[in-house]
């Protein structure tokens, strides 16, 4: 068998591979960004006047410096936080909230708006017991919310999307739709079931 | 005469280079958008805890970072207690206010009251630290702040 020589190959079309390659991997990734829970600080203020808050519209949390939880006087593992959180800022006790489900026990919260909770930590307490509670607090507004998303976003035209979805949507460029409605719905759940999460210093 | 013609004999072609600087440029190119500059050298433990409720942080916004976390290794001499980074080195609660006074002054006037500080706090530390920094955050008017966390489960932290 004659040895032949092997032919060249064309390679003038690689640069356009390249820039293929280069166009995917610049459209895919995403440079990954830090994430967190957001709190907004309480001003200082030298403010004197004491707002009077009904004790039944206030949900005490106390974590000491083991990381034991006490809710309401009682203690409480944290796994049962959300739930509980839950069942208070859902109360409606006074009955002036109408797409709360809860049991209406009035000696719980009137309705969620004048409904706050109360985090109390110690010193010594880790970050990580402090983070794992704020983050169960969030996720119990956030079910509320997403529940009431449902509920306003069917009405309003953005059905199967609850709170959290929407906020994602909001923020995303590449989501078509109303984002001014869709704003004005984010905007009414704020109000109907606001973050109300003091914390005593 | 031409039955018995000897093959040219140059070996293997030699392999066409031209399209490698296209390649290294699309290296190049990927590494630069994909990656993310370290903004400070850590002198501290940053193990951040976990939590699954989080927001993404805004970089449209200009964000401060205060770390916090006991001395990592090779800087045992500042002890064992949780200490604050600011930049590249250690500082007390006192230094916050001007910390924050400082990045203020370098970001343009208009984005100031967007400016958010982002705590990345040890999972370890003692609230005692951070609650003393976010009392010096309240004092300078510093209200916006990001428990900056890492995303998963967050009942796992406690274990």
């Amino acid at each position: 068998m004659a040895k032949r020589a092997a032919p060249e190959v064309n390679a003038g079309s690689m640069a356009d591979i390249a820039f293929l390659l280069l166009i995917f991997f610049l459209v895919t990734t995403t440079i990954e960004k830090d994430s967190g829970i957001n709190r907004k600080l309480p001003p200082m203020e030298e403010n004197e006047e004491d707002v009077i808050i009904k004790q039944k519209n206030i949900f005490t949390v106390l974590l000491n410096k083991s990381d034991q939880l006490l809710v309401e006087d009682e203690i409480m593992e944290v796994k049962d936080l959300r739930a509980a959180a839950v069942e208070f800022l859902d109360n409606g006790g006074d009955g002036s909230c109408d797409f709360c489900q809860g049991a209406k026990d009035p000696k719980s919260s009137d309705n969620p708006d004048k409904a706050i909770i109360s985090l109390k930590n110690d010193r010594e307490t880790s970050y990580a017991a402090y983070i794992t509670v704020q983050n169960e607090l969030v996720a119990a507004y956030n079910v509320l919310r997403n529940r009431r998303a449902l509920q306003v976003g069917s009405q309003k035209g953005f059905s199967d999307m609850d709170f959290v979805t929407m906020q994602k949507n909001y923020k995303d460029v590449r989501w078509v739709g109303n984002k001014e409605k869709l704003k004005a719905v984010i905007d009414q759940i704020k109000v109907e079931i606001p973050q109300k999460l003091s914390e005593v210093q | 005469m031409s039955k018995f013609k000897k093959k040219k004999d140059g070996g293997l072609a030699p392999i066409n280079t031209a399209s490698l600087p296209d390649i290294v440029f699309m290296l190049l190119f990927f590494f630069m958008v994909a990656t993310v500059m370290r903004e400070d050298t850590l002198m501290i433990k940053n193990a951040l805890p976990l939590a699954d409720q989080v927001e993404k942080l805004d970089k449209k916004n200009p964000i401060s970072y205060i770390y916090m976390g006991k001395p990592a290794s090779g800087y045992e001499k500042y002890g064992n207690v949780a200490r604050i980074q600011l930049n590249d080195k250690f500082a007390s609660v006192g230094d916050v206010a001007a910390f924050i006074a400082a990045e203020r002054g370098a970001m343009r006037e208009e984005l100031i009251p967007f400016l958010t500080v982002s705590l990345k706090v040890d999972k370890e530390a003692n609230m005692g630290i951070v609650g003393d920094v976010k009392q010096e955050l309240r004092k300078v008017n510093a209200l916006k702040i990001n428990y900056t966390t890492g995303a998963g489960e967050a009942l796992t932290n406690m274990q």
